[in-house]
């Protein structure tokens, strides 16, 4: 056991303190680190022009995570509702891009997307004559990008909890006289909150602080917090600063994990009750 | 659940359009890296000549080279160090949270945090940065990983099996190898896989602790730098292989370990 605490407290935990530390620190006149202390670099964090970057990240974050909550509790629902003995296979072959390269993932978009890609092609196929549409190094391919890499995960974490679900509970609402969509809403979904916090959680934090996928898709032009660490890191040489942005994404982080901690527990509460209705 | 005809349809529907949403992009790349014209959208037949001059290209060769040494050696260590910290967690089960909080941070804080905490901690050292600060980096959160794979194995194991092959006279060593390690070796190899994979496509904290030149460029450093720096169907070929591998490695992880993976 030693061996690799030791390990983990040498390069994560002493590592991790350090860049803590840094964010205290003043930049020096020709880069480097002036060690005096100072709040500046999380004063700078909140410069409008800063704070701007973070509400872009959570926006487009947002909505990657929106659009792969949605996709991928549908998929997680229909692979629970097929045949037991096939469920196992859709699952592998739903979490098995995921398990490719993420950068090869991205670049896959790229193809796509492309002025003669196959979206402009399929567009042709179908009668489009005009110019191509300029569909890479947009909003919308930083988006789908970001979807397609975490959709995997959203499936696997929605598709536990409906998996779980005791059928006789639907049937019990229905035989009380709810429609279907009345089930789906009052009794399916509450059950299923877990799941799709646990999903909806994982695509925030990873794309929020995700870099590649902005820089690639969206050719540059879409700056996230993670675009901006980059920069401060390996561009403009401030650390401070640097360091100040990657606090600002791990605290933006816990809070969305305690968020989907409180979130579970209630969820976790209702869930008791249900069953104990149904039991009973 | 009860069927409709009309429901049935709907769900098949949804499958159908799911799976084509996550495989049509990587067939189509995979389809293009035999594609003969050197634009790399439009199909002009069917050659390997991409895969040929991949062959041939010192820089892609180079990097592979320094990936297959990173984590070969990265999984080597953590696979290690992954099994023996999971032994020790599941023998004395009086560990508390920070133990468990130490373990699972690696999977958890966002790879660009860990890569410039990695990154201020070897320039502070002042380290000279190459494969060798890789290799430490790639351990990190490869050990997360194997333990939490062995982790899972060991929950159904037996230990009085290991008290009794100490009643009979053998040494702790004698022990682990003759019965404890035999017993979890699946695990263990589907955690080394798992490692060996996440070290092979890992691409931002190599690129933050590889330091400056080519010499320890890995094969997600070169691909990044051919996406952003002009695009030749050469990459068709190497994503090609590239998933190939991790696929397979993966895909045996996963028979060896059913379901660990998954959850």
């Amino acid at each position: 056991m030693a061996p690799a605490l030791a390990w983990l407290t040498a390069l994560m935990v002493v590592p991790c303190a350090l860049v803590l530390a840094l964010a205290f620190f003043r930049r020096g006149i020709y880069g480097g680190i002036e060690y005096t202390f100072t709040l500046e670099n999380f004063g700078q964090v909140l410069d409008p022009l800063y704070a701007g970057i973070f509400l872009n990240s959570a926006r487009i974050a947002g909505a990657a995570t929106l659009i792969a909550v949605i996709i991928g509790y549908a998929a997680a629902y229909a692979i629970a509702a097929a045949p037991r003995r096939l469920q196992p296979v859709f699952l592998f072959f739903a979490v098995l891009p995921f398990w490719s390269n993420y950068l090869i993932r991205t670049y896959a978009w790229i193809v796509l997307l492309n002025r003669e890609g196959l979206v402009t092609q399929l567009l042709r196929w179908m009668g489009y004559t005009g110019e191509p549409p300029s569909m890479l190094y947009t909003e919308g391919a930083v988006i789908a990008g970001l979807v397609y890499n975490y959709l995997p995960f959203v499936i696997l974490a929605c598709y536990a909890p409906l998996s779980r679900l005791n059928p006789e509970l639907a049937e019990a609402s229905r035989d009380l006289g709810a429609s279907a969509l009345t089930t789906f809403r009052r009794v399916i979904l509450p059950l299923t909150v877990p799941g799709i916090a646990a999903g909806a959680v994982f695509v925030f934090v990873l794309s929020i602080g995700n870099f590649v996928t902005p820089a690639l898709l969206g050719g540059g032009r879409f700056q996230m917090i993670g675009n901006l660490v980059y920069d401060q890191f390996l561009t403009a040489n401030d650390w401070p600063f640097g360091a100040a942005l990657a606090m600002a994404l791990i605290a933006i982080m816990l809070a969305v994990l305690m968020a989907q901690a409180l979130l579970a527990d209630r969820a976790a509460g209702r869930a008791k009750e249900a069953e104990g209705g149904a039991d009973g | 659940m009860t069927s409709s005809p009309a429901r049935t349809l709907g769900l098949r529907t949804i499958l159908v359009l799911v799976f084509a949403f996550l495989y049509i992009p990587i067939a189509v790349l995979v389809a293009l890296s035999f594609n003969a014209g050197g634009l790399p959208t439009a199909w002009s037949g069917f050659s390997l000549k991409w895969y040929a001059s991949l062959a041939g290209n010192a820089a892609i060769l180079q990097a592979a080279l320094n990936t297959l040494i990173v984590a070969l050696v990265s999984t080597a260590i953590a696979t290690l160090l992954g099994t023996l910290l999971a032994i020790g967690i599941e023998m004395r089960r009086q560990y508390g949270k920070g133990l468990e909080a130490l373990i699972f941070a690696p999977m958890i804080i966002p790879d660009i945090v860990l890569a410039i905490a990695l990154l201020s901690f070897f320039s502070l050292l002042d380290v000279t940065m190459g494969l060798h600060t890789i290799v430490l980096a790639h351990v990190v959160f490869n050990l997360a990983f194997v333990c939490s794979v062995v982790r899972a194995r060991l929950k159904s194991f037996d230990w009085s099996i290991v008290e009794a092959s100490a009643d009979l006279g053998a040494s702790a060593l004698t022990t682990f190898r003759r019965v404890t390690l035999p017993v979890i070796l699946p695990a263990v190899v589907a955690g080394a896989l798992l490692a060996f994979t996440l070290s092979v496509d890992e691409f931002i904290i190599a690129f933050f602790t590889a330091g400056a030149g080519r010499a320890s460029t890995t094969l997600p450093m070169q691909i990044y730098s051919m996406i952003r720096f002009g695009i030749t169907p050469e990459i068709n070929a190497l994503a090609t292989i590239v998933m190939a591998v991790s696929i397979t490695a993966l895909t045996l992880s996963q028979r060896l370990n059913r379901g660990v993976i998954g959850q």
